[in-house]
Formats: C-alpha cells, sequence, structure tokens
C-alpha cells in the first residue's frame, strides 16, 4: 500500500451528465431588457402588479453590482442566460401523459419511485415550467394547498396572500441575485397549510435544469399557519453544459405560532453551474424551522439559508453538508437574526473538500437589542481529503443585546490513517474504508433525511469518493 | 510442530520514521496452534502484530512473512485480512457515524462463506453478541464511540467470532479489563478455538488471561529481538520472576556486543 494515499480522483459524473433535446422547446433571446420581462409577464398572463414588481426588480438588478466578497462569478455571461425555456407540455395531472424525454429524465433521477410511495406528491419542475404535478388525496382533504406558484397566482384567494408575502422576506434590493430573481422569476411551489393542521409525510419537489444556457428562477413560497406542522423536502440535480449555467432561485417560508416547518434540500448541480440561490424563513412566536441542507456539485455556489426569529421562543436548527471536489467553490452557510426575546438558534454543518476543491462556511449571528434571553450555537466540522483542497471558516457575530449565550465552534481535520487502516485490516480496501469514514462524517445530515433521500445522499458521496488512489 | 507453519516469518526487521523497531525476528507458528507473545512495554510486541497485519506505518527493511503458503511481506492490509489473518487491536478506532453493525456487515461483506443475508446477519451477531455479554443495542451506536475499553475490547472478539480467521493476533486484548471483561475475553478465545480450531498469538504481559489456555509456545521480546521461546512452563516463570532477568541478558549481551 502507497504511503501517501490522500489523492482521490475527480469521479465521473456522466450518470447526472444527460440531456435529452430541445425538440419544440420555445425560447427567448439571451440577455436582459424590460422587453424580455414583459415578455415574460405577458406569456403567464400575470397579475399587472407581478410585472411591476418585475419591472422595478430589473431596475434593481442593472443598478446592483454583483457582490465583491465570495468566490468569482466572472464566468457567468449574463446575455447569454436564456431566463425562461417553456417546456412542451402544461401541467399533467397523472404520470402516464407526461412526455417519454421528460419521463426519461425523471426516471434516471428516481422520481417515479417516490411519486409511486406513500409520500404526499411530486411536484417536478422541468426547466421552468411546472409540467407535473399531483397531489395526494390526504393532503388536500386537510385543507393544504401545494400547487405551481404561478398557478396559485390565478386564483383570487391566493392571488392576494400572494401579494402580500411575495419577495417581502427576500426584497429584490437584497442582493443582485435577488433582483434578478424578482425580474425574471419562473415556475416553484406553494405551499399553505392552514391553522393547526399537521401533516405528517413529507411533500416533495424535483427540479432540475435540461436547456442549455437556460437559467433557473423559480420561486417557493411556503406559508404554514399558527399551530401547523409541515415537511417539505426540495431535491435536485442536473446536467452538464459547455456555457455557465445559473441558478437563482428564491425560497420563502412563513412559520407561524407555535408552528414547525422542517425544510429538506439535496441540491446536486453540474460543475459548471453558478448556484446563487437565496432562501429565507420567519418564524413567529414559538415557530420553529429546521433546515437540512446537502450541497453537491455546482462550480460556484453562494448559498446561506437564514432565519429570521421574530417572534418570542422562536427556533431555528441548520443542519448542513457541504462537498467541494475538483473544480469547486462552495460557500456556504447559514444566516439568522434574534430577533426577539429567548429565542434559540443552533448551526450544525459539516464540510468536505477534495481535489483542490474549496468550501467556505460562513455564518451570521446577529442578535438585535430585542433579542434578551436568547441563545445560538455555531459548530463546523470540515475534513479535508488531501493536502491541495482549501477549508474556510468565517463565522460572523453581531450581538447588540444583554443576556445572551452565543458560542462557535470549528474543527478542521483529515482521515486518520489509524482509521483507514483498522478498516482495512477488517478486509475493506482503501477506497471502501474512505468512503465509509466520509460517510461517517456526513452521518449527522442524512439521517435528519427521509431513507431515499439519505440512500441518495450515500450514493452521491460515493460516487465523489471513487477513482484511483495513489 | 508441523512441517510447514501457518505464519512463517523470517528475518523481520521493521522501522518506523527510520528508527528501527525489530530487529531480524524469526517466528512459526503451526495451524491450530497457540503462542504467546510476552515481554516488558516498550518490547515491540504490538509493532509486531501491526507489521503481520499490514500497517503502513511501518516499513519492513529486512526479512518475509508468508501465511497459508502465500508471501505476504507487501499485501495490503485487506488482502491479508481476506486470506485470514485477524488483528484485535490494542486501541481499537472510532468511527463516528458508522454504526457498529454496518461496519460488521461490511466486513464479511465479499467473503465466500461468510457473507449473509441481512436476517441471517442479524441472528448471527445477536447471538454472538450474547455470548460475549453484550447488549445489542450496541449494535446500532456509532463504531467505538463512547464504548468503554472493556466494550471496545468486546467489539474485537465478536469480530474474530464473525470473520473465523485462520490465525488471530490479539494485542493486548486482556489490558485494562476488570474481572468480569476478562472471562468474557476469556470465553471469547475459547469459542473462537472450539469453533474453528485456528491460531492464536497472544501478545501480553500478564499470565492471568492465559490461565485456561492450553499454550504451546512462549516467547519473550526484549528489545525488537526474541530472547527465549519454550513451551507453557515458562508462563508460571515469568509470573513469578519478572522480565528483569531477561532484560538484564539482554543489555548484557547489547554491552558485550558494543565492546567487542
Amino acid at each position: 500500500m502507497a504511503k501517501n494515499r490522500t489523492e482521490v480522483a475527480d469521479i465521473d459524473r456522466s450518470l447526472y451528465d444527460f440531456s435529452y433535446g430541445e425538440e419544440g422547446f420555445e425560447r427567448l433571446d439571451a440577455g436582459l431588457t424590460p422587453d424580455i420581462v414583459r415578455e415574460i409577464s405577458e406569456r403567464k398572463n400575470e397579475p399587472a402588479w407581478m410585472l411591476e414588481r418585475r419591472l422595478k426588480s430589473l431596475e434593481i438588478y442593472h443598478n446592483t453590482p454583483n457582490p465583491t466578497w465570495g468566490p468569482g462569478i466572472d464566468g457567468l455571461d449574463m446575455d447569454h442566460i436564456v431566463t425562461y425555456v417553456k417546456p412542451n407540455t402544461d401541467q399533467k395531472a397523472d404520470w402516464d401523459s407526461v412526455p417519454d424525454d421528460i419521463k426519461n429524465t425523471f426516471e434516471r433521477l428516481g422520481i417515479p419511485e417516490a411519486e409511486r410511495s406513500y409520500l404526499a406528491g411530486v411536484g417536478a419542475q422541468y426547466d421552468s415550467e411546472l409540467v407535473y404535478h399531483n397531489m395526494q388525496d390526504t393532503a388536500s382533504k386537510m385543507g393544504i394547498v401545494y400547487s405551481g406558484i404561478e398557478e396559485a397566482l390565478h386564483e383570487p384567494k391566493w392571488e392576494a396572500l400572494i401579494r402580500e408575502k411575495f419577495m417581502t422576506l427576500i426584497p429584490p434590493t437584497d442582493h443582485k441575485f435577488a433582483a434578478l430573481h424578482g425580474a425574471v422569476w419562473s415556475g416553484g411551489s406553494f405551499v399553505y397549510v392552514p391553522k393547526g393542521v399537521k401533516l405528517d409525510f413529507p411533500l416533495q419537489s424535483y427540479f432540475r435544469l435540461n436547456a442549455a444556457g437556460a437559467g433557473q428562477f423559480e420561486h417557493t413560497l411556503i406559508i404554514v399557519e399558527d399551530d401547523a406542522d409541515l415537511h417539505f423536502i426540495e431535491g435536485c440535480s442536473a446536467p452538464k453544459y459547455n456555457v455557465a449555467n445559473l441558478h437563482a432561485g428564491a425560497v420563502e417560508l412563513f412559520v407561524g405560532k407555535r408552528a414547525h416547518l422542517r425544510y429538506s434540500t439535496i441540491e446536486n448541480w453540474s460543475k459548471n453551474m453558478y448556484n446563487l440561490n437565496t432562501k429565507r424563513a420567519r418564524c413567529e412566536e414559538e415557530g420553529e424551522i429546521e433546515w437540512i441542507s446537502g450541497s453537491f456539485g455546482s462550480h460556484v455556489g453562494y448559498l446561506y439559508p437564514m432565519s429570521v426569529l421574530a417572534g418570542r421562543k422562536s427556533r431555528s436548527s441548520f443542519t448542513g453538508i457541504t462537498f467541494a471536489g475538483a473544480g469547486q467553490n462552495l460557500d456556504t452557510g447559514c444566516k439568522v437574526v434574534l430577533g426577539a426575546p429567548d429565542t434559540t438558534a443552533t448551526v450544525e454543518t459539516k464540510s468536505i473538500s477534495k481535489g483542490g476543491g474549496i468550501s467556505t462556511f460562513r455564518s451570521s449571528i446577529v442578535a438585535t437589542p430585542a433579542a434578551e434571553g436568547s441563545a445560538a450555537s455555531v459548530s463546523c466540522q470540515s475534513l479535508m481529503l488531501d493536502d491541495i483542497s482549501r477549508s474556510d471558516t468565517i463565522p460572523a457575530m453581531d450581538i447588540r443585546a444583554k443576556n445572551v449565550d452565543i458560542g462557535h465552534e470549528a474543527t478542521i481535520g483529515r482521515i486518520g490513517d489509524d482509521k483507514v487502516f483498522y478498516l482495512m485490516s477488517r478486509g475493506m480496501s482503501e477506497e471502501e474504508a474512505r468512503t465509509m469514514i466520509v460517510n461517517g462524517f456526513a452521518n449527522p445530515v442524512s439521517k435528519e433525511l427521509p431513507l431515499e433521500y439519505a440512500v441518495e445522499m450515500n450514493n452521491l458521496i460515493k460516487l465523489e469518493m471513487e477513482g484511483a488512489i495513489g | 510442530m508441523s512441517a510447514t507453519p501457518l505464519l512463517s516469518i523470517t528475518g523481520l526487521t521493521a522501522s518506523v520514521d527510520e528508527k528501527t523497531i525489530l530487529h531480524g525476528i524469526d517466528l512459526d507458528v503451526a495451524a491450530g496452534e497457540t503462542h504467546v507473545l510476552m515481554g516488558p512495554n516498550g518490547a515491540g510486541k504490538s509493532t509486531m502484530g501491526h507489521v503481520i497485519m499490514g500497517d503502513p506505518v511501518y516499513t519492513v527493511n529486512e526479512g518475509t512473512i508468508t501465511f497459508d503458503g502465500q508471501d505476504i511481506t507487501d499485501l495490503s492490509p485487506d488482502k491479508r485480512s481476506r486470506a485470514g489473518l485477524f488483528l484485535s487491536f490494542q486501541a481499537p478506532v472510532e468511527i463516528p457515524g458508522v454504526p457498529l453493525s454496518s461496519f460488521l456487515r461490511a466486513s464479511i461483506a465479499g467473503r465466500p462463506g461468510l457473507e449473509m443475508k441481512g436476517k441471517e446477519f442479524r441472528r448471527r451477531v445477536k447471538e454472538l453478541a450474547a455470548e460475549l455479554d453484550m447488549d445489542t443495542a450496541y449494535l446500532n451506536r456509532e463504531l467505538g464511540v463512547g464504548f468503554s475499553g472493556g466494550e471496545k475490547k468486546k467489539v474485537e472478539m465478536l469480530q474474530l467470532l464473525l470473520l473465523q480467521p485462520k490465525l488471530a493476533i490479539l494485542d493486548e486484548t486482556d489490558s485494562g479489563l476488570d474481572v468480569d471483561a476478562l472471562g468474557v475475553v476469556s470465553r471469547g478465545m475459547d469459542a473462537y478455538r472450539r469453533s474453528t480450531d485456528g491460531s492464536l498469538v497472544i501478545i501480553t504481559h500478564n499470565t492471568r488471561i492465559l490461565e485456561h489456555l492450553e499454550v504451546d509456545r512462549v516467547h519473550v521480546m526484549v528489545n525488537g529481538r526474541i530472547v527465549r521461546e519454550d513451551d507453557a512452563s515458562l508462563i508460571p516463570w515469568i509470573d513469578a520472576n519478572g522480565f528483569d532477568s531477561f532484560e538484564r541478558e539482554a543489555a548484557e549481551q547489547l554491552a558485550a556486543g558494543e565492546s567487542r
């Protein structure tokens, strides 16, 4: 066995790098103008207020500079991002009527299994339109609304609610890509859980990019009313392309008094993707948000789910893992605003880097003057699989309240040779031994996921670990 | 001793960080035999166990290790394990996030005659756990994490019984154990000998574990050399006299060697 054996070759991602032709798909001219935004809005037959917001966002977008503090996004050429590609199919209620090429793509991602299972329903977004949406009877009988957000916008009852909430948690002034999202957003989910309704199985949504150069700007809006309970799972992966791909979605979550929302994500973007996604939750009194987040793939990632603890005794927990391989620069973490008395927040993250990948953990905890009696703890563990990778931790804390308890710990480590030897002495190959150790490291995240997603994540890690060992 | 020993070590010299630990070791263990390797702390006993198992921390500078008719001197540890060698670690590692049962399952995967279906595997492991007075709740816990010293050693014994190697090296499996745990380890060794007729190399500096065991050969190691070999009658002698005389002799020989 070679002594210097921490080198793990980059994996063949061909399993995820497949795509089907764009025949029959409509495309808009590349580049962003007010006319394009009008065209998008017109085609969606949107209310006038939404078009106004889009145009306002576009203006903000053009007047906002790129971020200067994170990984470089110079490779992102906005003129080549087609913002809207409409699939050649409208919403389908059952699986049989979904076109074959789209079905093939989904099947390779295992979506039919999820559909057939006990789970609530699959809202799978293909490019920018919701092509398949099926809601299990139980959920709707309980009064839960789960639909495409564009669809909901055409229902007067929900239009008013969407107008009240849409992009209030993530205003277009937040950053350049929030503004871009506001201008060109397309597709996404709308979930409304009425007061006191508790759903005991997770709602799931899959989406992925298919058209070359197409951006993905889906908007997810979830409202969980007082005393209600929901688990929502978002999973996605994308095929690989030669031109820069952009994902700038937005997720806005409203958690009512004593309500509970768990929001789980596994993102597995192709390695040319710029994932500039924004996610935010607001919790009222004694409300609780739980984030479970697995970030794989993508070339550059900026991802910091944020919890605004607005109500007394509201809670936030974040459990996340990031895997940065060759050519990847993933800047991920979590933000929490302790904005009321006696709030609590925990942030627990794991990061893995290999093959020269850069993984940066960035957290921000802000305790406002109203946060008296609040507590937050931040923990970040990093694992570097070789000498050429990089792992950084940037925890920021801004404490403006008395009597708050805030702690942070970070560890950076390598795989111990003694552990590898132990496992090998039990018959495992070196690669199997390392994969087992890395999967164990990721376990605190995978154990929070439903079994099929945990298996998928373990398989992703296995794929990432495959290859020659020096 | 049979004509072709199961394990045959010839002229083995091994080092770590340019420092030589083992100096020209010769050792043969026949199938079904029980050998004891004794000696004071720092004699190189554990190093010997690790080198036989193929720990890459150590460099073999000279000599060969032959096992079951195959030269394994340059084989990786997983191949040695699959050839039928086993090392019970003095300090078993912790692997956070990996349940003990998953680890055990992976250790028998792809081994002819040992790989089992899920149900059979669970039954077998439960049986072994009961035999070793182990709470089956441990099977769902993370490997080694938060286990006491005694529990870690029980897990090593459980693997010994599950993997049924042709030859097992037990590195200080008895150290730091209370009387009850010692009893469990003894039972484990008995069960292994009964079920497989496998060979044992027991590394220890404590003779208590050897009381109920039929020992074929005792090797005494001092400063990386085997300085004395004899039958089981050496054990009570060491019990009474310790290693002082061996250490003195070794020092005298070294001095004589230097003065020559």
